[in-house]
C-alpha cells in the first residue's frame, strides 16, 4: 500500500459531502463520494479514517445535539457500514495476499456500536493483517470459544460505553488466560485509556492508526500471559460488595426511585407512557453507570456521565437539574454503601456545575 | 541469654565467675578482646574450631564473617550486632554480649536444621505454586499447541535450563517444541529417531521414566538440544507425558554442564509436573477434536450473510441464546430467484426446542425446503409437502415458519407472505405506520392437515417487511425487571424505522430486544428485513463495487 499523505483539507471536504449523503439516507451518493475519491487516488486507509470515521462521529454528535433522530443515526451507521463494505471490495483483489499476524476484532458484550471496530478491522486488513471481525455485542463465552478455535495473535476489544467495562474485564482476563494478549480501544476505556490499564489490557490505542502501531509492537515480542488472577486481584475494592449489590438490584433500585420521583419532580405527573418509559430507562442507565464507577472505583467515570447526560437532556429541552432528585433518591436507597453515596454526591456536584453554566 | 547481669561474687572459687557459665554453655562461646585476640573459648567452641586456642587472633582461627563482625563491634565500642554465617556445613546465629571486663563474648547458636527446613519449605512452596500456576495455565489452554507452549515455558522457567517436548510418535508428525529459560518457545521438526536419546523411545510409549543417572549427556544427538543452548549439557531427564490412556509425548529437561544435576527429588517433581501436563494435553486434544466436529457441522447450519438479491434489500440477524451453542432452533434462508423477474424465497422459522437436537431438525427442514423450491410458487403446496415429509421422520419436533416470496417490480417490491403458525410479518410503511400482514396458518410437523392463507403486500421505496421469531417478543427484562418485550413494543420501535435500510432495521430490533433482556439470557432471536430500496440510480463506481461483491 502506498502511504500517500492525504490532504486534510480535501478529506474534510469529502467527509462533509459524505455526511450530507448519509444524513439524507442516500446510500448511492454516499458510496459515490468515497469510491470516486479512491478512484481519483485517495488512499483507502485515509478514506476509512479521514472521510468515513469523521462522518460517523458527526452522526453521534448530531444525535447528541438532538439535530437528528436515533433512527437517522442508525440509518447513517448502516450506510457508512455499506460504504465500508463497498470500499473493501473496491480495488485490487487482495484475498490471496500473504498476511502476517492474526487479529480478532470484537465489540464487548452489550456494545452495539460496531462501526469503530469495523474501521479498525478494515485498517488492519489494509495493512496486511489477517483479521477476524466478530462485530457488535459478542458474549464473552462466544468470544473465548472463538479465541480457542482460531488462536489469534491479538484480540482487539472495542467498547464505547463504560458500563460494559466489567464485561470487558472478564473478556480481558479470559483472553489472556487463553494466551492471547488484548488491545483495548474505544471511549469506554476512559481519557488516555486509563481504564484499559486498570483492567490489565496489554495495550490501548486511541485510534486505528495507533492501534496498528501497538499491534506491531505486540507481534514483535513473545507474549507471556500474566499469572492467574481474577477481577478482585486487579480491583481489590470490589471486596466491599458495593458493585455487586448495586448491580444485582438495579431494577429494584430503579423501581423504588421511579415510585418516589413524582413527589420530587412534579412535572412527572404530566408524563405520557413513552416519557415514563424513557425516565425508567434513564434511571436504569444512571444506576448502571453508578455500578461501573463502583467497579473501577472512579468518580470521574460517573461525573463525566452525569455531565454528558445533562447535555443530552438540555438539548431536548429538559433542564439538567431535573436529574438531581433521581440522584438524591438513589443515595437515600443506598445509605449503607459509602462509596456509592460519595459517587452520587460527586454526581450532584457535577450537575450543579453544569446548571450554573446555564444548561 | 544475658548473663552479664549475674554478679560474679555469687560464683565463689572462680576467678571469672561468668567464665564458668561460658564453659558450661551448651553452645559454642568465644571471648575476644577489643584487639581481636581470643581470650577464652568453651568446650563446645573448641569442638567447633579445633585449631583455635586462647591468645590467637580471631581472624586467623574463625570464619571471616565473625572476625569482621567483631572488628565492627570493637571499632564502634558498642556491644555489636547479631550476625549469621556458616561454619563448614553448619550455620550459626552469633550473638555478642559485653563482659564486665569490656571484652566481647560471641554466643554461637546453631540454626542449621531450621535453615534447612526453611529452605526445604520454601522450595516446596515454590513447587506448589508452580503446580497451581501450571494447573491454571493448562486448564485455560484448550488447544494442543497452546498446551505444549505452556508446558515448555513453565518447565524452562522452573525445572531446567532448556526443555524439549516431543509429541507422541503415534500422532501425525508434529514438530518438537523447544524452550530456553528466559527465551522464546519455538517449534522445529526433528528426525524420527528417538532411539538416539536413552529412555526416549520408552517415554514416548508410556513406559516408566529412566533415571537421569543412566543418561550420558554427552551422547545426546544435536537435534535434541535447542540451537541457542550454550555450553555442554550437564544433565538430562527424560520423562513421559502420560495422557488419558495413551502417552501424549515426552518431556526432555536439560541442565548446563557447570550446574548441579537433577536430584532424586527434582526427578520426582518433574514427573509430577509432566503428569499434569500430559493430562491437560489429552483434554485439550479431546476438546480440539470435538470443536472441529462442531465447527464443521455448524458451518452448514449458520444463517447466511444477506445483502441484496435481485434489487431487493434483504438483511438478517441471528442471536443464539447464550446458554446454547452458536446454533439453535431459529433459522432463516434466502433462495434467490433465477433472474430479476423471478421471485426470491425468504424463509424464517423456529423449530421447537433448544440445543443440538433442535439444530439438527432445523438443518433437515432447511434442506427439505431447498428441495421443495420448485413448488415455491404455491406456498400452501410447499408447506403441505414439508409437513408430510416432517411427519415421516422420527423426530417429534415441529416448527413454525414464515415464507416470503419477493420480486422487484419497477420501484416497488411485490411480496407474497404466508405464516405457518408463526407471528405474522410486520410491514413498516414509509410514514412510520406499522401493519400486521393478515396471514395465518397451522404449524408444521404436528398434524396431517395443513392450512394457511397467503397474502400479497407491496413495499414502496424505504418500506420494510419484518419477519421475526418469538425470541424477540418474548425477551423478558426491561428497565423495571421481569416484563416481556412484547409485540406492542416491537411495533412501537418499528414505527420509528420508516425509511431505514434493511440492515439498520434488523440491528435496531436486535439491539432493543437484547438491551431489553439485559443481563438475563434470552431465547434464540432471528430477524429478517425485506426492504424496497430507495430509488435513485447507483453510480458506475457503486454498481461495479456491488457486482464485485456478488462475484466474491
Amino acid at each position: 500500500m502506498t502511504a500517500s499523505k492525504s490532504d486534510p483539507v480535501r478529506t474534510q471536504a469529502l467527509s462533509a459531502r459524505l455526511w450530507d449523503a448519509v444524513r439524507e439516507g442516500d446510500e448511492y451518493a454516499a458510496a459515490d463520494v468515497v469510491l470516486s475519491a479512491v478512484d481519483a487516488g485517495l488512499d483507502a486507509e485515509s478514506a476509512l479514517l479521514d472521510v468515513i470515521a469523521p462522518a460517523q462521529a458527526k452522526a453521534g454528535t448530531e444525535w447528541a445535539a438532538n439535530r437528528i433522530s436515533v433512527t437517522q443515526e442508525h440509518t447513517a451507521t448502516a450506510i457508512n457500514d455499506r460504504v465500508i463494505a463497498a470500499l473493501a471490495h473496491h480495488g485490487p483483489d487482495e484475498t490471496r495476499r500473504p498476511r502476517r499476524g492474526r487479529v480478532t476484532v470484537a465489540c464487548v458484550e452489550g456494545e452495539w456500536h460496531a462501526l469503530p471496530a469495523r474501521l479498525l478491522a478494515e485498517t488492519l486488513r489494509l495493512r496486511g493483517r489477517w483479521v477476524d471481525f466478530l462485530g457488535a455485542h459478542v458474549p464473552v463465552p462466544n468470544l473465548i470459544d472463538h479465541l480457542h478455535r482460531t488462536r489469534p495473535d491479538t484480540l482487539a476489544l472495542s467498547s464505547s460505553i463504560p458500563i460494559r467495562l466489567p464485561a470487558a474485564h472478564a473478556a480481558i482476563i479470559a483472553s489472556q488466560a487463553a494466551g492471547v494478549p488484548v488491545m483495548a480501544g474505544g471511549a469506554a476505556f476512559g481519557p488516555g485509556g486509563r481504564y484499559a490499564d486498570r483492567l490489565g489490557a496489554d495495550a490501548w490505542a486511541p485510534d486505528a492508526r495507533t492501534a496498528a502501531v501497538r499491534l506491531e509492537e505486540i507481534l514483535a515480542r513473545p507474549y507471556v500471559p500474566p499469572p492467574a488472577h481474577e477481577p478482585l486481584n486487579d480491583l481489590p475494592h470490589l471486596a466491599d460488595q458495593e458493585y455487586t449489590l448495586v448491580t444485582r438490584t438495579t431494577h429494584r433500585l430503579a423501581t423504588a426511585v421511579l415510585a418516589a420521583l413524582p413527589e420530587r419532580l412534579p412535572a412527572m405527573a404530566g408524563y405520557n407512557d413513552r416519557q415514563r418509559r424513557h425516565t425508567a430507562e434513564d434511571l436504569v442507565y444512571v444506576t448502571e453507570f453508578l455500578g461501573a464507577a463502583l467497579y473501577l472505583d472512579d468518580a470521574g467515570l460517573f461525573t463525566r456521565f452525569i455531565t454528558w447526560t445533562a447535555g443530552i437532556l438540555a438539548a431536548r429541552g429538559v433542564p439538567a437539574h431535573s436529574l438531581a432528585p433521581a440522584l438524591d433518591l438513589l443515595a437515600e436507597q443506598l445509605t449503607d454503601f459509602p462509596r456509592a453515596v460519595a459517587l452520587l454526591r460527586d454526581g450532584h456536584t457535577a450537575l450543579q456545575a453544569v446548571s450554573a453554566a446555564g444548561w | 541469654m544475658d548473663v552479664t547481669g549475674v554478679p560474679s561474687k555469687d560464683r565463689p572459687g572462680q576467678e571469672r565467675a561468668a567464665g564458668a557459665l561460658w564453659q558450661a554453655a551448651p553452645c559454642p562461646v568465644v571471648v575476644a578482646d577489643a584487639g581481636g585476640r581470643v581470650l577464652e573459648l568453651n568446650e563446645a567452641a573448641a569442638r567447633l574450631f579445633p585449631r583455635a586456642e586462647p591468645g590467637a587472633s580471631l581472624g586467623a582461627m574463625m570464619p571471616g564473617w565473625l572476625a569482621e563482625a567483631h572488628r565492627t563491634a570493637a571499632a564502634s565500642g558498642a556491644e555489636g550486632e547479631p550476625v549469621w554465617g556458616r561454619v563448614g556445613e553448619r550455620s550459626f546465629d552469633a550473638l555478642p554480649t559485653r563482659t564486665p571486663d569490656g571484652d566481647t563474648a560471641w554466643w554461637l547458636v546453631e540454626d542449621t536444621d531450621r535453615r534447612q527446613a526453611e529452605i526445604a519449605l520454601s522450595r516446596e512452596r515454590g513447587r506448589t505454586a508452580l503446580l497451581a500456576d501450571e494447573s491454571y495455565a493448562m486448564l485455560s489452554a484448550l488447544t494442543v499447541d497452546r498446551c505444549l507452549e505452556v508446558t515448555a515455558r513453565l518447565a524452562a522457567e522452573h525445572l531446567a535450563d532448556a526443555v524439549v517436548i516431543l509429541p507422541a510418535a503415534s500422532r501425525q508428525r508434529l514438530p518438537a517444541v523447544f524452550a530456553l529459560r528466559g527465551g522464546t518457545v519455538h517449534r522445529r521438526t526433528v528426525p524420527d529417531d528417538s532411539a538416539e536419546v536413552p529412555g526416549l523411545t520408552e517415554a514416548l510409549q508410556g513406559f516408566p521414566p529412566t533415571s537421569s543417572r543412566w543418561i550420558d549427556p554427552g551422547g545426546l544427538p544435536s537435534w535434541a538440544v535447542p540451537e541457542e543452548f550454550d555450553g555442554p549439557v550437564g544433565a538430562v531427564v527424560v520423562t513421559p507425558l502420560p495422557g488419558h490412556g495413551i502417552p501424549e509425548g515426552a518431556l526432555i529437561l536439560l541442565r548446563r554442564g557447570d550446574e548441579s544435576g537433577f536430584s532424586r527429588n527434582d526427578e520426582v517433581f518433574a514427573r509430577l509436573f509432566a503428569a499434569r501436563a500430559g493430562a491437560a494435553l489429552s483434554a485439550a486434544r479431546a476438546y480440539a477434536e470435538r470443536t472441529e466436529v462442531m465447527t464443521i457441522l455448524t458451518r452448514e447450519m449458520l444463517p447466511p450473510q444477506l445483502h441484496r438479491v435481485h434489487r431487493v434489500d434483504i438483511a438478517g440477524g441471528y442471536r443464539a441464546s447464550v446458554r446454547s451453542e452458536l446454533i439453535g432452533g431459529d433459522f432463516y434462508d434466502v433462495h434467490p430467484g433465477e433472474d430479476e423477474g423471478a421471485e426470491s424465497l425468504v424463509i424464517l422459522g423456529d423449530v421447537c426446542g433448544k440445543g443440538l437436537e433442535a439444530a439438527v431438525t432445523t438443518f433437515k427442514i432447511r434442506n427439505m425446503l431447498r428441495a421443495l423450491l420448485p413448488v415455491a410458487g404455491d406456498h400452501y403446496r410447499l408447506l403441505s409437502l414439508l409437513n408430510a415429509a416432517l411427519l415421516t421422520t422420527e423426530s417429534t419436533r415441529f416448527a413454525t415458519l414464515v415464507l416470503a416470496s419477493a420480486v422487484r417490480d419497477g420501484d416497488r417490491v411485490r411480496l407474497r407472505l404466508t405464516s405457518a403458525g408463526h407471528p405474522p410479518p410486520l410491514i413498516v410503511r414509509s410514514g412510520g405506520v406499522v401493519e400486521e400482514a393478515p396471514t395465518r396458518g397451522s404449524l408444521i410437523g404436528a398434524m396431517t392437515d395443513v392450512h394457511a392463507t397467503t397474502v400479497r403486500v407491496d413495499l414502496g421505496p424505504g418500506e420494510t417487511c419484518v419477519l421475526y421469531t418469538d425470541g424477540i417478543t418474548e425477551a423478558r427484562g426491561g428497565p423495571l425487571g421481569d416484563v416481556m418485550f412484547g409485540e406492542e413494543r416491537l411495533k412501537d420501535a418499528l414505527s420509528e424505522c420508516g425509511g431505514m435500510p434493511a440492515e439498520a432495521v434488523v440491528e435496531r430490533v436486535q439491539m432493543l430486544a437484547a438491551e431489553w433482556a439485559g443481563n438475563r439470557d434470552h431465547d434464540d432471536m432471528a430477524v429478517v428485513a425485506i426492504s424496497g430500496p430507495h430509488t435513485g440510480s447507483p453510480t458506475a463506481a457503486v454498481r461495479r463495487a456491488n457486482d464485485e461483491e456478488i462475484r466474491r
